[in-house]
Order: C-alpha cells, then structure tokens, then sequence
C-alpha cells in the first residue's frame, strides 16, 4: 500500500529549480533511499516533503490526504518526521530538552514517557548523557539524538537526511545498524545518502536523483550491479 | 569622609534598583533573544502600562494590587498587538529596519501620551512606611519592587525551563526552522513570547509606579539604561543583564552618594562604553547562551 507519493513535482529556490517533475512512491513499512551526486536536489526533495518549502507544482499525498502546500509544523502532526540535514539540534538544550521538543505535538506529548523509554532502549548512551548539552555530544551521539528526536513525535514516516554525514566509519556502520533496528520496529524510512555502498545494503528499494530529475529506480541489489552507479557512486 | 552607614544604605538602594532594572531588562532580553528583534519602545510600552496603572489608582480608587494586575494585562496586550502589528510584517527585515519601526513606535507612544496626559508628572500618592533596620532606612515600596521583581524572574527562569511551551520558547531562539520541523508554529511560539515580554513590561510597570512619577518621558529616562544593561549583559543573555542590572544599579546608587545622582548615570554610560571596547559581546560572552 502507498503510503507516501510525489507527483510530477517541480520546486526550487528563488530562480533556481532544484527538482524537475519528480515522481515517487513509498509503501508502509518499506526503506527505500534516494542516492546521488551532490548538488542532486537530495535535500530539497525531503523538504518539499516535510513542508520546509511548497513545490511550485505537483501533489503531495501521504496516506491519502494531499498535504501540498501544508506548512512543515502541520505535516509533522500527520506522522512524518524528518530528521535534516546537519542534524539541526538545539545545542544549548540538554539531551532530554531535546527529546521533549521532539513530543512538542499535542499527540506526541500524551505519549511521551513511552517514547521516551523506547528511545533510550534503543540508544542507552541518550540515557546516560541526558542532562548533558546537546552540543557537547560527539558527532554519532548527536545523530542518534536527532533520530531520537524525530521518534518522540510518534511518526510513522521517517525522512533521513544524510545520516552518516560527519561521522567515522565505524560510527556510519553501528549508525546504519541503528536504523536497521528502527525500521524493524515497523517505521517506513526514506534515506538520503552519498554513501551509496552502506545505504543500498539497509534499503529495498532506491531511486537515483541526477541534477534534478530521477534517473532510474529499483530494487537496491539491482541498482548496487548496475554499471555505471558501481563506478560512479560505489568507488568499485 | 562620608558616613559608612550612608554608604551601606547607597549599596542597598542600589541593589534594590538592580531587581527593578534587571526586571525590566528581562523582558527586552527575552523578546530579542527569541526574534532577534530589539524594541527600542518597550520602557515605553511599560510607561503606557504606569498611566493605567495611575488612573485606576488615583482616578477610580482602585488598590494598588489590582491596578497593578491591571497593569499586567495590559501589558500582555500591548506586546501582542506590537508583535502582530509591527515586528511580524518586518520579521525578516534587515535589523537596522526593525530597529528604525520600533524607534518609531517610540516617537510616536511619547508624542501621543504628550498629546493625551500632557508633560505633568503624577505620581501614585500611597502611603508606604521607610523601614529602619538597625539605622539604615529603607523604602517599603523598593523593597515589594524588589522581592516581586525576583520572583517574577524566578517565575520566568521556571517557565522557560520546566514547561513544554518555555523549552519551545528557547529551542525557536537557538533554530527556528528546526522548531517547526518538531511540529511547533513558529510564528505562535513568537506571539507567546512577545505577551510574555509585554506582561514583564506590565509588571515593571506596576512596581515602578509606586516609586516613580509617571510622564510622557519616562520611556526617555529608563529606556537607555535598559538597554545598555542587555547589551552590556550580552543580548539575549538572561543571566548576564542579570549581573549588568546590579553592576550598572550599584554605580548609580554609590555614584549617587559619592558625588551626586546626575554623576552615578555619568560614569555608568561612561563605563557602558569603555566595556563595548574590551567586551563587545557582554560580561558573560565566553559562556554559551
């Protein structure tokens, strides 16, 4: 079942076009990644979905309502969270300030102990440094912050922009085994990544964004064989 | 030599200024560290506040509490319709515009209370007893100014610390965009907190009134030291006009009796500008906010 659909959509900065007449689908449950060079439209494709800027045209529908247009903090309360990019913590907040402002929502905050208990089950390390500033956390402490935020609104779409941005290797595979484990949990995932190798292991299904328009899309094994992605992305 | 006990008394004096300024400081602080708007008109807006304040006591016979409480909700209405009417179409504007909308709204709150109440000062004829302790005399009414003045700050500190909507309020201050990605309007979180700022400016308003005479030039007196105490606390940093609201008060009061009141506000700017060389951004501009 399609639980979140792009279509045909157009949307940029000012005079410059980001994204030409993208279409793309999600179903529930599924992890499907958009890869690509730099400068792709990767992150203005999140954002046209989180509300952070409206398409200049094409629809935006999630779980059959049309949310084209709707600002970032309506789309939010319809179960998308979208972890940005650079992570956008509140540096001066504390580790739990910064979960709580993930259960701002009125829903969310009715369930936010569970929550709660749930993020630091999957990240105990939150737990340990929760009183500690935000800002004073290492790299991959703070991206597992920013994925804990994104859960304590009780989404069931999570968008993911370049979650291994930053971190050292090691860091990117326990981080990738991280989001493994959350969309084990029954959390729909749609990644953002420029580290194509690691990215098409977690996912099913990926879509290849060149300036702008998508390229070509499949299942992830398919996309890892195809010639030109290995030479281009993989580093084979 | 002057008299030690008139000294203490001074230091005193000062430090129960400092509640008063720090207070006012307070909610200047917290509307620029939220927007990063600065409304040079705010001591203004308390002014607006004091006259309330002043018919309902004097006028309508009111208490002076619930003039006061008056006072407040006036204030609260006022940073509403300030943020809604001059800050939220000029939000994005380059500072220096902000600046010059909210100079304006100063001109204009100052002729109009000239126009309506005249230049005449009126004051709030109470009486309130001086308190001897143990040959030092101190006015009741700066000592309710200056309890109140701390528990509306502590007030505050737990407001912006322990509830979901304060937390908010200092999470839109540090990313905004990241706020509402967590599912809050920045735009009702701005609004909160400029009512928040105007019932600050509603209080100080009360507790000023019952020390105070009230005029069209009141904002003119107050507004300058206000602001050089955030900036000399470092804009947006509450703890740091904290500290600057008593260095800056003490100055004044000692000044005050060591050569005379004009001198204390002297050397006090004189000092404001000596530390804009050596700490532009405020005592406490190591720290973090």
């Amino acid at each position: 079942m399609t639980m979140l659909a792009l279509r045909h959509v157009t949307a940029g900065y000012g005079h410059f076009t980001a994204l030409w007449d993208v279409s793309l689908e999600v179903a529930a449950g599924e992890a499907v990644a958009v890869v690509g060079p730099n400068g792709a439209g990767k992150t203005t494709l999140l954002r046209v979905i989180s509300g952070v800027i409206a398409p200049r045209s094409g629809e935006l529908i999630f779980e059959g309502a049309v949310l084209t247009g709707r600002p970032a903090h309506e789309i939010v309360a319809h179960g998308i969270a979208h972890v940005p990019e650079g992570r956008r913590l509140f540096p001066a907040l504390t580790v739990a300030e910064n979960l709580k402002m993930g259960a701002f929502l009125p829903a969310a905050r009715r369930s936010y102990r569970q929550s709660l208990e749930r993020v630091f089950e999957l990240f105990p390390v939150l737990a340990e440094r929760r009183g500690q500033r935000a800002g004073s956390l290492s790299g991959g402490e703070q991206q597992m912050l920013a994925l804990g935020r994104a859960l304590m609104s009780t989404p069931r779409l999570i968008l993911l922009d370049e979650p291994s941005m930053g971190l050292a290797p090691v860091m990117v595979l326990r981080l990738f085994d991280l989001i493994r484990r959350i969309r084990a949990e029954g959390y729909t995932i749609l990644v953002v990544e420029q580290n194509v190798r690691q990215v098409l292991k977690l996912v099913d299904r990926a879509y290849l964004l060149e300036v702008g328009r998508i390229r070509m899309e499949g299942r992830a094994h398919e996309l890892a064989e195809q010639d030109f992605v290995r030479k281009a992305y993989v580093g084979l | 030599m002057i008299d030690p006990v008139f000294l203490l008394e001074a230091a005193i004096n000062g430090v129960l200024l400092g509640g008063v300024l720090a207070l006012l400081a307070l909610g200047l602080n917290l509307i620029f560290g939220v927007l990063d708007v600065v409304w040079i008109a705010y001591v203004d807006l308390v002014m607006v506040c004091m006259y309330l304040v002043y018919f309902l006591v004097m006028g309508y016979g009111w208490p002076v509490w619930l003039g006061g409480l008056a006072g407040i909700g006036l204030g609260v209405l006022l940073g509403l319709a300030v943020h809604l009417l001059i800050i939220t179409p000029i939000l994005s504007s380059p500072p220096v515009n902000q600046l010059l909308a909210t100079g304006g709204l100063l001109f204009f709150i100052q002729s109009f209370a000239t126009f309506l109440w005249t230049t005449d000062h009126r004051s709030i004829r109470i009486n309130l007893p001086v308190v001897e302790v143990g040959g030092l005399f101190l006015s009741f009414a700066r000592l309710i100014a200056f309890a109140l003045s701390i528990v509306a700050m502590l007030g505050l500190w737990v407001f912006l610390r322990r509830t979901f909507i304060g937390t908010a309020i200092r999470a839109v201050a540090q990313d905004r965009g990241a706020m509402a990605l967590m599912g809050a309007d920045p735009q009702r979180i701005y609004l909160v907190t400029s009512g928040v700022g105007g019932a600050m400016a509603g209080l100080a308003a009360a507790l000023l009134s019952i020390q105070y005479s009230v005029h069209p030039y009141f904002g003119a007196a107050f507004g300058p030291i206000t602001f050089m105490v955030c900036v000399l606390g470092g804009l947006g940093n509450m703890l740091g006009a904290f500290i600057a609201s008593f260095v800056m008060s003490e100055i004044i009061s000692l000044g005050g009796v060591l050569w005379s009141t004009e001198m204390g506000y002297v050397i006090a700017f004189a000092l404001f500008i000596v530390m804009m060389f050596i700490r532009p951004g405020g005592i406490l501009a190591r720290r973090e906010r």
